[in-house]
């Protein structure tokens, strides 16, 4: 038999409903290998026990003859910008030191009733802002990847780098991501796994730590697809609680995977194809065209001529409304609290906010307070609002002709550490194939294509119509099975 | 209507005054969370963790407060907007969780509309005039602080923390303490029909931002300043007649008047200066991302204007054209909801006990009640909520008067036994025996009686002096125990005078 680790959402599942294994035999086995991969740095806090009593209450649940739920009996990586009452939450934020929720996020709480257990919360860039994982305050998540012949340790993507890590790791089957601009795909592709931000309102915000609210989406990370399409389903569906959740039905995803795309039309963006791309990458976008004519799709070239304006809208948009949903952290109620003697409320904010935040969350506070001042505003929050209008345009236009967008993930492979965090804008242009989608609200998701010339990675982004996830997950699909992703990072970590 | 000026030492002023009135929405939980909203609860019992602005929390629109809202606008005949956003107010204070306030700066809920003040409800004129509103819009409470728990530190408590508020603002109309005073007195008549602000003073309900400036009659508009939070009538017309003075003095002082946000003193009837324009926060205003646009369809607008009452202009102009109410008595009726209330059943008891329309009894019915049992339950230092006379019984003392069983002056000694033992009139009569004579044997012997004892009288009287009839209806009916039918005596009287 496969060990338990090498096993993916929907063979854990269907195993124990089976009676092959028990979730407690897969629970130990996911424990074990967290507690041997503490140089991966992908936990934040890890929660055996939890993950033990979600097995055990599955395992009884099964002897009773009662149905499992959907991710029965399998542990998850959840990550730590998701609310787990009685669990600290942190955001890898030193300002929420200490804090530990008495509520329990809508999207955990819903893969909690679907069987799934809790392995611990995974690190992530502070408040979600950074593509690389090196702005945690609890220290970089490495990469399980290594390029061939160098030891030297690279970036696993950002934010959800816990996550990416985890997964590609054989830490956990799946993990929850959430992404803004970028954070569950460009992660996703740099460690060789597959992640969907769904459309924008499908998971519920509800006791999710904000970044962007207008932007922020959770979403599943696994090994493959249809892991995929089972953990969303779990975590999708409306959501009173958050206004901006979608009244609509969730539909069954996995029931309704199909690869076969004939009558399917594939979009290539030609905006997308810049001066100087990779030369591995691009190949793998050609290979993943020639993958979706292979499984019947037609393939058409479109234009999104906005797509340029992209990233400055958006390095626009997110921090603003960061820097007002991070008003909250003022050590007046929860988290830290810094009080230098004889110190005024204004001092106290000064100084825990200054002690609190990381670098980067303050520069993005910074960018947020700048572009909302008055005088200000107009020349960039407006005109960020109306390229926002633009870019949803100019993939309406381009739905007339395609029904999903093929694209690179990102523009290059794994980074190695530090290699851009002295430069924030080249760090941020890593988001330039991922930040479109997120201003425009679409379902996109990535999926391994290949290895480049240094054996890393690459990833496909698959962009839909918004509601149209099973469009994007049976173009995945298609990719999947033609792209025969197997590759493995070496075990390196395991002491 | 007079009008009001500064006399300043280099002419006269005009003063120019603007109100922002903050009302409580009346709802049961707050305007973005299921937290209640009683007065007067234990400090921070009524906390949701939206309200303490806890990581990923998320606000979600009560419709209640909006419907409150926009039945609001329309009883001052505002135009509605069917779509309405809302934005985050930002800045830092220990009362405000979140770090922003969320209003509606950008697009309102409410736009323009106006209510019609009377400065003189003794004008036979009963000349009004029409205050512009400006916009109305709904936005969240903040939290207070307790600066006197502890000797170093602020307490704070989040109870008021996201109640619903509208901020209705005024139009730069009214000239002067006494216009702010009516309007203000009628914002809150308005809003207590509707039933969408209890108008609380006191308890903070309702507090008024003043805006003020002064001018040449004829001139542009001078430099306002705008005094927070001030609680009662009397603090806004007491803070429009300091704020004019002083401009006008600074003025002629040779100083200028600053734009700033001042502070009203309730002990010295002053203002002082709180933050200048240079330190006027930069708010930030922006979309709020976690909600959507407010949009209200045509069935819910439907259904707010068919939940609205008669409003008080309406009512009063009911009472006077269709009831034959004095002006003066209407105006004071309708001023307050329940003042109004208890005169239409009042009127209802009377008129159906009587058999008669209600306009042939509303006249007498608005005296007897403004005149008779305003008094007598002022003097008891009580009023019309916790009055020991119902309305049914009011109007079942009306009717006892109407058909003759008693005469009015009987029926004070009736109210006051009524007022004492809460019992009924009729019941009263019955047991003292106040029953009115109308037979005309028992009257006329009186009067012969009387005509008897005083033959001068009678030659006087008979000799043109007419003012002597009052002596013998007065000598008759005491004769009578005051019990005989005036309008018997009268009679009687005039036939045998000749």
């Amino acid at each position: 038999m496969t060990e338990h680790t090498e096993m993916g959402v929907a063979q854990i599942r269907d195993g124990v409903a089976n009676g092959d294994f028990t979730a407690v035999e897969v629970a130990e086995a996911f424990n074990a290998a967290v507690a041997a991969a503490s140089d991966l740095n992908a936990f934040i806090v890890t929660t055996p026990d939890s993950a033990l009593d979600a097995a055990r209450n599955v395992d009884a649940r099964r002897a009773k003859g009662q149905d499992i739920g959907k991710m029965g009996g399998v542990p998850i990586g959840m990550k730590d910008l998701f609310a787990t009452d009685g669990t600290p939450t942190t955001a890898a934020s030193h300002i929420l030191e200490g804090f530990v929720p008495p509520y329990e996020s809508t999207v955990s709480a819903k893969l909690w009733d679907a069987g799934a257990g809790m392995l611990g919360k995974l690190n992530l860039d502070q408040f979600a802002m950074g593509s690389s994982n090196e702005t945690s305050a609890f220290g970089n998540v490495v990469n399980p990847w290594r390029a061939k012949g160098s030891d030297a340790p690279l970036a696993p993507g950002g934010s959800s780098g816990g996550s990416s890590a985890a997964v590609a790791a054989r830490l956990c089957p799946a993990a929850t991501g959430t992404d803004t601009g970028g954070s569950i795909r460009q992660p996703a592709a740099f460690t060789g796994i597959t992640g969907i931000k769904p459309t924008y309102g499908r998971c519920s915000r509800w006791g999710v730590v904000a970044f962007a609210s207008s932007l922020d989406q959770p979403g599943p990370m696994a090994r493959d697809t249809r892991d995929c399409a089972i953990m969303l389903e779990a975590m999708a569906g409306f959501d009173p609680k958050d206004s901006t959740s979608l009244d609509a039905p969730v539909p069954e995803w996995e029931a309704g995977l199909n690869p076969d795309l004939s009558g399917k039309r594939v979009g290539i963006p030609r905006e997308y194809r810049m001066d100087g791309m990779d030369a591995d990458v691009a190949k793998s976008w050609d290979d993943g065209i020639a993958w979706l004519k292979d499984a019947g799709a037609t393939i058409v070239d479109i234009s999104l001529p906005h797509t340029k304006y992209a990233l400055p809208a958006y390095y626009i948009i997110a921090p603003a409304e960061a820097s007002s949903n991070l008003a909250r952290y003022d050590g007046v109620r929860y988290g830290l609290r810094d009080l230098p003697d004889g110190a005024g409320l204004q001092d106290m904010y000064a100084a825990t906010r200054a002690a609190g935040f990381g670098k980067e969350v303050k520069r993005r506070i910074m960018i947020g307070t700048y572009v909302l001042s008055a005088g200000f505003y107009d020349a960039y929050y407006t005109q960020a609002q109306k390229v926002r209008q633009l870019i949803a345009d100019d993939f309406a236009k381009a739905w007339e002709s395609c029904d999903v967008i093929l694209a690179p993930t990102c523009p290059s492979a794994a980074f190695p550490l530090g290699d851009k965090v002295s430069d924030p804008l080249s760090m941020y242009l890593n988001d330039v194939f991922a930040v479109p989608a997120s201003l425009a609200g679409l379902p996109a998701m990535s999926v391994p294509a290949g290895l480049n010339r240094d054996g890393l990675p690459l990833g496909l982004q698959i962009i839909g119509k918004g509601f149209d996830e099973q469009g994007v997950l049976n173009a995945g699909l298609a990719i999947e099975q033609r792209a025969g992703f197997t590759a493995k990072p070496d075990t390196w970590w395991k002491a | 209507m007079s009008t009001y000026t500064i006399h300043g030492a280099t002419g006269e002023w005009e003063v120019v005054i603007g109100l922002e009135v903050h009302a409580q929405v009346t709802s049961k939980a707050k305007l973005f969370s299921g937290a209640a909203t009683a007065f007067g609860a234990e400090p921070n019992t009524q906390v949701s963790l939206v309200d303490a602005a806890m990581p990923g929390m998320l606000p979600v629109p009560n419709r209640e407060c909006i419907r409150q809202a926009v039945r609001t606008g329309m009883a001052i005949d505002a135009q509605i907007n069917a779509w309405s956003r809302f934005d985050r107010k930002n800045y830092f204070y220990a009362d405000l969780p979140q770090g922003y306030q969320i209003s509606q700066l950008y697009h309102p809920l409410v736009g323009e509309g106006h209510l019609d003040i009377v400065l003189d409800e003794k004008d036979p004129e009963n000349t009004t005039k029409r205050i512009g509103v400006e916009r109305i819009h709904v936005e969240q409470d903040a939290g207070k602080l307790m600066h006197d728990q502890h000797p170093t530190m602020s307490y704070v408590d989040l109870n008021r923390s996201g109640v619903a508020l509208m901020e209705i603002v005024s139009k730069p109309d009214m000239r002067s303490p006494a216009e702010a005073g009516a309007y203000v007195r009628k914002l809150r008549t308005i809003l207590r029909y509707v039933g969408s602000c209890d108008g609380n003073m006191e308890e903070g309900s309702m507090r008024a931002d003043v805006n003020v400036s002064v001018r040449r009659p004829g001139e542009e508009f001078g430099t306002r300043t705008e005094t927070k939070n001030v609680n009662s009538v009397r603090f806004v017309m007491a803070t429009i007649e300091y704020e004019a003075n002083r401009q006008v003095e600074l003025i002629e002082d040779g100083g200028k008047v600053v734009q700033e946000t001042r502070l009203f003193d309730p002990d010295t009837g002053t203002t002082r200066s709180m933050r200048s324009k240079e330190d006027a926060h930069d708010y930030r205003y922006f979309p709020d991302p976690d909600l959507l646009p407010l949009e209200l369809d045509d069935a819910f607008l439907a259904a707010c204007r068919d939940s609205l009452p008669e409003l008080p202009d309406a009512k009063r102009l009911r009472y006077e054209n269709e009831l034959g109410v004095p002006p003066y008595n209407a105006a004071v009726l309708t001023a307050e909801v329940e003042t109004a209330r208890w005169f239409e059943k009042l009127l209802t008891t009377a008129a159906e006990q009587q058999g008669k329309a209600q306009a042939d009894v509303a006249k007498q019915a608005s005296n007897w009640l403004m005149s008779e049992l305003f008094g007598a339950l002022n003097k008891l230092g009580k009023d019309l909520s916790d009055s020991p006379v119902t309305p049914e019984k009011g109007g079942e003392l009306l009717a006892l008067i109407g058909d003759g069983t008693i005469s009015g002056s009987i029926a004070k000694q009736v109210l006051e036994i009524m007022l004492e033992t809460g019992d009924g009139a009729g019941e009263i009569v019955e047991r003292e025996g106040l029953k009115q004579e109308s037979d005309t044997g028992a009257i006329e012997a009186a009067v012969d009686t009387v005509l008897a004892d005083n033959p001068d009288k009678v030659e006087a009287y008979r000799g043109g002096k007419d003012r002597l009839f009052g002596f013998f209806v007065g000598q008759t009916m005491k004769a009578m125990q005051g019990k005989a039918n005036p309008q018997v005596v009268n009679d009687i009287l005039k036939q045998k005078l000749g």
